[in-house]
This record gives C-alpha cells, sequence and structure tokens, in this order.
C-alpha cells in the first residue's frame, strides 16, 4: 500500500512535458521524503480520525479531553512554556551581553562555541549530568548541605520533578537562543544607537523605542522554536524522571511501547496534537522570522 | 557616553556558572566510584564493560552509514536543484525542515505501523531490515542540518559555470558529481556529517522503539541501574559532542584559512 502511494504522490509532480526528464534527478529524495517522513506521518493523522474498524469518527480527538491525557498536555505545554521564556530571556541577556557589552573580544567565540556543543548535548547525557549536580547525592545538594547549612530537598525540590525538568532544559535552550539571537543583534546598526543619543534619547528610550521592536520578531519567533524544542523532548525527560512524570512525549512513548492507552487510535490522536502544537509554534516562528529579516538585510 | 559594564559581566558570569557546575559535578560525581577517594574507576568500569563497547560500535556504524546515504542522497538532489530546477526549492527546502517541526518520537511511532511485520515493506520482522530503518530515521532526523549544510556550500559556489565547464570537457555526470561538485561542497559535507554524528551517537527514541542495540538504549539501561557509571558516561558524551563540534569549526577555519591564500 506504501509503495502505491508513492508513486501516487510522485506522478502529480513528473509532467513530463514541461519538466523533461529533469525530474528524474530529484526522484529519489522525494520518495525517500514521502516513505521515512511523510506518509508515517499522514498515517497517524489519518488513523486519529478512524475507530478500530477503519470507519471516520471524531471520537479520538474528543478523548484526548481525558483527565489524563489532558493533564499530560497541560504539563507539557506548561514546561515548554517555562522553559522558552527563561531560555529565550536568559539567551537573550547572554547574547546581548556579548554582542553589545564591550566585553573582551576572545568571549564570543568561545561562548559561540561551547554554544553549539551545548545545544547539541541533550538527551540522557544531559540528565545524568543534572543527576549528578541536583540530585539528592549531586555536588550542588551537597555543597548547599555542608558548606551553607541549606537542605535542597527540605524544600520540597525534586530534580525529578517541574522545576528540575524545567533547569535542566535550559541547558539546550539557552544556547539554542544564544545562537540564534547573536545574528539579529548583529543586525542592529551602530547608526541607529548613535542617531538616538544625538537626539538626545537615554540607553532606555533607545531600547523602548528602536532596539526592541527591531528584535521582538526574532525573539518571539525564537521563544517558539524553543517551546517546540522541548515539547517534543523524549530522551531527556526520560533520562531524569524515568515514566513517573506525565507529560506527552513521555505517555507516546510509553504507548509506543505497549499500548497504555488500550487504543491504538487513541494514540494516534495524542502523537497528532503534538503535530498541531509543534507545527503552530514551528509555523509562527517562520513567519516571525521573515518579519525580523527585513531589518537585517 | 560611557556604558557600564557591570550587566554583561554579571548576565556572562551567571551563565558560566550554569553551563560549568553541571559539568564539573558530573566529572566530580564519576570520580566518587572508590569510597574515601577520587578514582577513575567508573570510567575503567564503563569502558571495560563489552556492552559499552558493542553498543558504540554500533552507533558508530549506523552515524557512519547514515551520513553516507545522507550525502548520496542530498548533494545530487541539492546540486540538481540549485542547476535545473530551482522552482522545486522551496518544496524540498519545507519538506527538509518538517523533521524539526514533526518530533522524533511521532516518526518513529509512525514507523511502527507503517513498517511493522504485517505492512507492505516488513522491515521491522528482521534485525537488518530494522537497522536499515532506523539509518533511514537518523537521516530523516539529520536532514534539516545537513540539506542546509549542503545548500549553503552549493551556493557559495558557481554550480552551472562548474558544470558547463566540465561538460565541455568532456565529463560524465558522475565525473561531475564526484569530481567537481563533491569536492568543491567537501567543507560543507563535513560539518553536516559531524553533526549527524554528534546528533546520531546517542540518540535514544528511535533506537529504543525499534529495539536496537545502539549507545541511547545502553546509557537508558546503566542510568536506571548504577550510580557512578552514567556520570563517567555523560563525561564521554559530552567529549564526543565538543569533539565534533570543534571538528566542524576546524574544518570551517580552514576553508577560510585557504579563500583568504587566494
Amino acid at each position: 500500500m506504501a509503495q502505491m502511494q508513492l508513486d501516487a504522490a510522485a506522478l502529480p509532480l513528473a509532467q513530463p512535458r514541461r519538466m523533461s526528464f529533469a525530474f528524474l534527478g530529484v526522484v529519489p529524495f522525494f520518495v525517500f521524503a514521502v516513505m521515512f517522513l511523510l506518509w508515517p506521518t499522514a498515517f497517524l493523522m489519518v488513523g486519529s480520525f478512524q475507530d478500530a474498524d477503519g470507519h471516520f469518527t471524531l471520537e479520538n480527538i474528543y478523548r484526548l479531553s481525558e483527565p489524563t491525557i489532558l493533564n499530560a498536555y497541560k504539563i507539557s505545554i506548561e514546561i515548554s512554556v517555562a522553559s522558552a521564556l527563561l531560555g529565550a530571556i536568559f539567551g537573550f541577556f547572554l547574547a546581548a551581553a556579548v554582542v553589545l557589552g564591550g566585553l573582551p573580544r576572545w568571549l564570543r567565540p568561545t561562548l559561540m562555541t561551547f554554544c553549539g556543543v551545548a545545544s547539541n548535548f541533550a538527551g540522557l547525557p544531559l540528565a545524568f549530568a543534572f543527576l549528578a549536580t541536583l540530585g539528592r547525592t549531586g555536588l550542588v545538594t551537597l555543597l548547599l548541605r555542608d558548606f551553607v547549612g541549606f537542605d535542597l530537598y527540605a524544600t520540597g525540590f525534586n530534580v525529578l520533578s517541574f522545576t528540575g525538568l524545567t533547569l535542566t532544559y535550559l541547558y539546550f535552550q539557552i544556547p539554542l537562543m544564544v545562537l540564534i539571537l547573536t545574528p539579529a543583534l548583529d543586525g542592529l546598526k551602530r547608526e541607529w544607537r548613535e542617531a538616538a543619543e544625538v537626539l538626545g534619547a537615554t540607553s532606555w528610550q533607545y531600547w523602548r523605542h528602536v532596539a526592541i521592536p527591531v528584535l521582538w520578531p526574532s525573539f518571539l519567533g525564537t521563544t517558539l522554536l524553543l517551546f517546540a524544542n522541548s515539547f517534543g523532548a523524549v530522551a531527556t525527560a526520560y533520562g531524569l524522571t524515568g515514566s513517573s512524570l506525565n507529560i506527552v512525549p513521555i505517555l507516546l512513548y510509553a504507548q509506543s511501547r505497549g499500548d497504555v492507552l488500550h487504543n491504538p487510535n487513541l494514540g494516534y490522536a495524542l502523537a497528532l496534537g503534538m503535530i498541531v502544537i509543534t507545527g503552530l509554534s514551528n509555523g509562527a516562528y517562520i513567519w516571525l522570522r521573515a518579519r525580523g529579516e527585513r531589518w537585517l538585510k | 557616553m560611557k556604558r557600564s559594564r557591570l550587566g554583561p559581566w554579571l548576565a556572562m558570569a551567571i551563565g558560566t556558572a550554569y553551563f560549568l557546575i553541571p559539568l564539573i559535578a558530573t566529572f566530580e560525581f564519576s570520580l566518587r566510584m572508590k569510597r574515601g577517594e577520587y578514582s577513575l574507576e567508573a570510567y575503567r568500569v564503563v569502558l571495560a564493560d563489552p556492552r559499552f563497547q558493542a553498543s558504540f560500535g554500533y552507533s558508530t556504524l549506523i552515524a557512519i552509514a547514515t551520513i553516507l546515504m545522507g550525502v548520496l542522497l542530498i548533494v545530487p538532489t541539492a546540486y540538481w536543484i540549485e542547476l535545473k530546477l530551482r522552482n522545486l526549492r522551496p518544496l524540498v527546502e519545507f519538506i527538509t525542515l518538517l523533521p524539526l517541526v514533526i518530533p522524533a518520537i511521532v516518526i518513529v511511532f509512525g514507523y511502527l505501523h507503517t513498517y511493522n511485520s504485517s505492512s507492505w515493506i516488513p522491515l521491522i520482522a528482521t534485525p537488518r531490515g530494522t537497522d536499515l530503518l532506523l539509518t533511514f530515521g537518523y537521516m530523516t532526523l539529520a536532514l534539516p542540518y545537513m540539506y542546509r549544510a549542503v545548500d549553503t556550500g552549493l551556493r557559495s559556489i558557481d554550480v552551472r559555470t562548474l558544470t558547463e565547464a566540465a561538460e565541455s570537457l568532456g565529463a560524465g555526470w558522475g565525473t561531475i558529481l564526484f569530481k567537481v561538485i563533491f569536492p568543491n561542497v567537501r567543507v560543507a559535507v563535513l560539518s553536516g556529517a559531524f553533526l549527524t554524528f554528534a546528533i546520531v551517537i546517542g540518540e535514544f527514541t528511535l533506537a529504543s522503539l525499534l529495539d536496537r542495540p545502539a549507545f541511547g538504549p545502553y546509557l537508558q539501561l546503566v542510568g536506571a541501574n548504577r550510580a557512578y557509571e552514567p556520570s563517567a558516561l555523560a563525561i564521554v558524551a559530552f567529549v564526543v559532542t565538543w569533539a565534533c563540534m570543534g571538528l566542524i569549526q576546524i574544518f570551517g577555519r580552514d576553508r577560510r584559512a585557504t579563500m583568504a591564500g587566494r
């Protein structure tokens, strides 16, 4: 069935008269994209509107409002919003410090290289690192206890929790923000600031009326990208909390291993919900990035 | 107007602390295996574990297969689009961005249903078939990075002139692709390759759900059962990621140096 689908998808693009045989050169790419990206995703999308016998139904979509599933979406969105906002704000300050702050020159390439590494240092190793840092016998936990007399875990803190997960996600969220926002900050022309100063603007007025309006689309867009980035993350959360934290990617992981929802089509709907959420935030990111780039040319 | 540098320094200080403390803590933790003293025991245990060697070797192999197949798929496609089918560029770019939009967990969930043993292409039915599916899955995950790297490389050279020059000298398509185009985008391909390696080597979701003996699932197993070895593995993984990024920088700098020297 997949094969037939492939042919059907490839045909409308072929149009031999206009493109001659040139189209043949990209056939492997489209076959690959359809087989390993589009068709499996489309399969889930269609499946979420079907019942066990393959008839059309909205039952699965409706059942996403069940308390466990709704709660998983809620926690997932909360963690993603928290880590995206904090990552964006702190990433912005770091990028601004290194681009505009008048710090020594060597700091910038050092930070950029580190951000390249850290934005790719996710998943299980990152979870292990934070367990070794803020876990019950982690270095920071022990140092705080022995030298400051502050028992972190007495405050109800747990690295296997909302706060812990958010703090861990920031380790790849902040660097991603720095990497994407630095070019935007470079685009702030020196002349704008000088012009504002000549006209008697304070630093605050310059930021309020010139820099922030120019940077706003890039900032907001990248925040949305960070949101999608943490929303789909499985390995970090799984490494940190096992399956104890009920978030959507973990629930979908459990559903893939063994039908924990006892309804395959409900699992498809769960995946559809993820695609819709990451799709919307990425779509908004692309739109905002296009707006933001107008000033950088 | 003299501006205060306190804010920027403060941001850098907090950032440095946030980024370095977990690394220091992980390293310190990894040395604690022997009671009462610091030792490299955890590293010794991990590196001597046959399952470590097997899973790391397996993931390295899959990563190399992913890179080779990815390059063979993407370089000709991007070249052909730049040369002949520019009107398809937006569509291809859109497709290559999709793996950033569709989470990996969703993609593999789709694979489990489209390539299972009762489907038309039962890749999951055999171990070799699943290896192949895993490689295709990693090619998909790496698509955005690989395509962007190659596309940037191709745009920085004059593809048309190079092709016409090679054609007028009597070169066939194979010669043009492998002897003219590939060498010119070698740096771009290499940076895409190292990034792909960094992504694939510790990947957990796909490998775990397709049930392959890769490094990611091994990390998870050790993480769930051992105390100090996970930290040692985290340090190893960090060094591998750092090495990949470092190699990208070095090759990128080489190119800049030769371009300046021209």
